[in-house]
């Protein structure tokens, strides 16, 4: 079984460093090097580094690469001066969010970076839409790192040499090319850092030179965690083909000007949008003590104290910040926001308070 | 490899018993179970005084991953349960045999001991779980 998983060029750090290795997607991962919590806290209070080399890039180039990204994505790419990326969706036609990305306009052409779980399909739309005048070109030989925390960038200044102070300059979501180095101030963390994206052959090299700079190796448990916290969707459970971006927070990354652009889903969006979105998404936290999990049913109080479920958590955890349980819930449109609600949790109803996420306060 | 101390008893849902030798028994989960539900977040205990059939659920373990059941090995009422862990979880990673207990009990049948596994029953166990 394990055989047929993937590997990172960085597999045989994580395991000399020890790490938990478990599957994820068709990929061998670390969950964590010995305690989630501690990696969690390591990246909130100081920095840390997580091997995403699982992500898939996709370039798009060629003559008509601008208009055919367009027609696929929820964001404006036209807007993008070279240098600068933006976060957005694949739509299928109903709407639904086949992944959501983030867009980078380089010199030439685009780079697109979307989630590993949904690399097959996500390819095969590209291509399934994909006109004479445009290339896709997954880079599956490259490798990515995510250097996220206060002291991110500090403690990376060595490794990045010259490039360090044009990085520390730029805006959050743009990024510089040096070299074969592609690194964008991008993350999912909700902190300060960057990612980089460079060669396979160098991400040893890196990943040991950063954590000989005093930035500790973090997994995916602590990615989840931090993440959650920054408020941030992870797609197959905040969001997927079912649901669309209005529903999960993603208004913001619809670019709805120019009125002529017709990206695929923007029609079923302005319908759904002039009929009234029927659920949305919302912050919850858990009062008292213990751990919100995703899939837990949302309840409203009647005015006869009766629990009605209005829901259901798509992502849980306990908060290694706050030290309370979070979540992020969809919920019937029509709950109003002053509303009683609870969370079923072992036969019992506890109740929880409605919030606008992130839970903590981006530094980003 | 997990710690699985000669001294005590187990049952296969990854609880041990340390038998005190005055009619009372103290319980908690194992090192090889802190291990596999990782950073433990959050414990919920049973209350004092009450009265539990072995195999009966007797509390709630969260950790980072997941909520667990935790039963009780044996039949008897529950006369102390270890309140530190309400603010300090992670104490069952970190000493699961010692500070990471969970609840002590009177027993009502001192009999049930002999069905418990021992130490190398337990490892059995845990070899097959892997």
């Amino acid at each position: 079984m394990s055989s047929a998983l993937k590997r990172t060029p960085l597999a045989e750090a994580h395991e000399a460093a020890g790490a938990k290795m478990v599957p994820f997607f068709g990929w061998e991962m670390p969950l964590h090097y010995g305690s989630q919590l501690e990696e969690h806290h390591a990246v909130r209070g100081c920095g840390g580094i997580f091997d995403v080399s699982h992500m898939t890039v996709v370039d798009i180039s060629g003559p008509d690469a601008m208009a055919y990204l367009q027609r696929l994505l929820t964001q404006d790419v036209a807007i993008l001066a070279p240098g600068q990326a933006s976060y957005g969706a694949l739509l299928n036609e109903a709407g639904g969010v086949i992944d959501d990305l983030i867009a980078y306009r380089r010199t030439e052409g685009y780079r697109l970076i979307v989630n590993a779980a949904t690399r097959d399909g996500d390819l095969a739309w590209l291509e399934a839409h994909r006109t004479d005048a445009v290339e896709i070109k997954e880079r599956a030989e490259l490798a990515m790192l995510a250097v996220q925390g206060p002291e991110a960038l500090a403690r990376a200044t060595a490794w990045l040499g010259a490039a360090a102070p044009a990085l520390a300059a730029l805006p959050p979501f743009a990024f510089l090319e040096d070299g074969d180095r592609f690194i964008a101030r991008t993350g999912y963390t909700g902190e300060d850092g960057f990612e980089v994206v460079l060669p396979a052959a160098e991400a040893v090299d890196a990943w040991a030179t950063l954590l000989a700079a005093g930035l500790a190796p973090a997994g995916l448990g602590a990615r989840d965690t931090l993440r959650l916290e920054a408020g941030m969707n992870l797609y197959g459970q905040d969001m997927d083909q079912t649901v669309s971006p209005l529903e999960a927070n993603m208004g913001w990354t619809v670019a709805w000007a120019p009125e002529d652009r017709a990206f695929l889903g923007r029609d079923a969006l302005a319908a759904q949008k002039a009929e009234g979105v029927p659920t949305r998404q919302v912050g919850l936290r858990l009062e008292g003590k213990g751990v919100l999990r995703a899939g837990l049913a949302v309840c409203e109080e009647g005015a006869d104290g009766v629990w009605t479920p209005v829901g259901t958590l798509t992502s849980g955890a306990f908060s290694p910040t706050l030290k309370e349980g979070i979540g992020l819930a969809r919920i019937k449109a029509t709950v109003p926001k002053g509303a009683n609600l609870a969370v079923e949790m072992r036969g019992q109803y506890r109740r929880v308070l409605r919030c606008r996420p992130p839970f903590i306060k981006k530094r980003s | 490899m997990s710690d699985i101390p000669a001294d005590l008893k187990y049952i296969a849902s990854h609880e041990w018993v340390r038998v005190e030798g005055d009619g009372t028994v103290t319980v908690g989960v194992t090192d090889h179970a802190q291990d596999a539900l990782g950073d433990v977040v959050y414990v919920e205990l049973p209350e004092i005084d009450v009265v539990l059939s072995a195999g009966d659920e007797a509390g709630v373990v969260e950790s980072v991953k997941a909520a667990s059941d935790i039963y009780t090995p044996l039949s008897g009422t529950v006369i102390a349960v270890n309140s530190t862990l309400e603010d300090a979880p992670e104490q069952v990673n970190s000493d699961p045999y010692g500070e990471g207990w969970f609840f002590k009990l009177r027993l009502a049948d001192a009999g049930e001991l002999d069905e418990l596994l021992d130490a190398d029953g337990y490892a059995d166990v845990c070899d097959a779980d892997a």
